[in-house]
């Protein structure tokens, strides 16, 4: 077994030129699927609203302008492999390191208060909110997304019980989503945690948000069940904005865990149509 | 013409798309009085900027007796928090940020002049009592549409709490700025009422 060297300053390079990527750049599935909804959708103020925003992702990606002025909280996924061994300072300070260096160099809003109460501004976008996950191997993967705070307000976390089952999954996902209206900025992309615990639920759910647009869930049925949700949440009626229509949601991924023989947790991780996420392999 | 970019493409011709009224802010109340929830608009004219810390400071200020850093009556304010420009531009992204956040501030300003508010999302039932009993409106814009909205504003120039960053009070002028009235002086409320119209739950 060899261990590979990583010198942190590339984590921090990285992390700096994925900041600005996943804020200027929509992804090519949201927007194609942006578009198709602006011809599909019933609604006349939908159908603007939904044109404003495919023209707003042009705009973005032409001017470097980000799409959205709320450039977010930076979450940090990193899967470290064991067999891996940093170099040249601490990984963590990379990272916190290329939030700043990001945000600063690209434009992008500084929006992070250093205590929840006294609510000063920390001028840098930094702490970024970092989760590693260590894998067998010497690879290493980072993926930056930055998360609005407009939709993760309106975010929740049920503590279901077992007997409420399927049919108490879809009422939290669509509870959510009616409370939020146009507060969490639809069309949504909506992520769903199943099961595990009280955090390992609401960590799912932001996990289910990196999964590729148009990728339903590898198992049938988890598949099947995140088609017919995505499905309800467009009856709902919110529309683009909450303004009314058929397009409330672009998008909608679940992903299960095993959870405890007494419990159902479920979390509901809003995103608007912005669901930025960029990754870099080192 | 300008406003026709703001309308959908040829290929869905169901509906009429609805009709673009030109704006210039700040509004009389007599125009004010005029506008009906779900029209769309493009307003051109000063706005002011202002959200959450910057709300508190203004009723502070109110509270303590103090005059405004500017003049509110009869101004517009628009819940934003700018990213920074890049070079040669006025400002960065600028879309709207969640209007309920104000609503604990937003019938102070009101009852001290204030007459229209751009934001997204709802309002509480105090912010709408106070929108009829001072003759006020609000318009949404499109969240999310950063890119866009910056480039229909055209000057800007910071007018207080500097110390605040994005969070300062700023003074824009705007051209063609696309919204929609949300909730009118009368109290109606496009959220309440355009989704049931497109509702099959059940």
């Amino acid at each position: 077994m060899s261990i590979r060297e990583i010198d942190v300053s590339a984590v921090r390079e990285a992390v700096a030129r994925l900041c600005v990527k996943a804020n200027t750049e929509l992804d090519p599935a949201l927007y194609e699927a942006l578009r198709k909804a602006s011809a599909a959708e019933v609604s006349p103020v939908g159908r603007s609203i939904l044109c404003q925003l495919v023209e707003n992702a042009g705009i973005a990606r032409a001017t470097g302008t980000p799409i959205c002025q709320d450039t977010g909280l930076a979450v940090v996924f990193a899967t470290v492999g064991q067999d891996v061994h940093f170099t040249g300072g601490s990984l963590e300070e990379a990272i916190h390191a290329g939030v700043a260096e990001g945000y600063t160099a690209g434009y992008l809003r500084k929006s992070v208060v250093g205590d929840p109460l006294r609510r000063t501004n920390t001028g840098d976008n930094t702490p970024a909110i970092i989760h590693y996950r260590v894998v067998p191997g010497d690879g290493f993967e980072i993926t930056v997304a930055p998360k609005g705070i407009g939709s993760e307000n309106m975010s929740r976390l049920f503590m279901l019980k077992p007997s409420q089952g399927a049919d108490g999954i879809r009422e939290a996902v669509l509870t959510a989503v009616r409370e939020a209206g146009a507060s969490a900025c639809p069309p949504l992309v909506i992520g769903v945690g199943v099961g595990g615990s009280f955090e390992k639920c609401a960590q799912l759910a932001k996990e289910a948000l990196l999964r590729p647009i148009g990728q339903n869930s590898a198992d049938p049925f988890w598949a099947d069940f995140e088609r017919d949700l995505l499905e309800r949440v467009n009856r709902l009626g919110i529309g683009p904005q909450g303004l009314g229509g058929t397009t409330t949601a672009l998008w909608l991924a679940v992903e299960p865990y095993a959870t405890h023989i007494g419990g159902l947790p479920v979390a509901v991780c809003l995103n608007c149509h912005v669901a930025r996420h960029e990754s870099a392999v080192l | 013409m300008k406003d026709m970019k703001y309308t959908a493409g040829t290929d869905n011709g169901r509906t009429a798309e609805p009709e673009t009224r030109r704006l210039h802010a700040p509004f009389s109340r007599e125009v004010i009085r005029s506008l009906h929830a779900g029209d769309t608009v493009l307003i051109s004219g000063t706005v002011y900027t202002a959200r959450d810390a910057a709300h508190k400071r203004l009723c502070e200020a109110l509270a303590a007796g103090e005059a405004l850093p500017f003049d509110i009556r009869n101004a517009v304010i628009y819940y934003v928090g700018p990213t920074p420009p890049r070079p040669g531009q006025v400002l960065g992204a600028a879309g709207p940020t969640t209007s309920g956040r104000m609503d604990a501030y937003a019938p102070t300003l009101m009852d001290a002049g204030l007459a229209a508010m751009i934001g997204k999302g709802d309002r509480s039932e105090a912010v709408i009592d106070s929108m009829r009993k001072n003759t006020a409106v609000y318009f949404a814009a499109t969240g999310g549409a950063g890119a866009l909205l910056s480039k229909c504003i055209i000057a800007s120039e910071t007018v207080c709490y500097e110390d605040l960053g994005t969070e300062a009070v700023r003074r824009l002028t705007v051209q063609d700025f696309p919204a929609t009235v949300v909730i009118d002086c009368e109290g109606t409320d496009l959220y309440k009422t355009a989704p049931a119209q497109y509702r099959k739950e059940g």
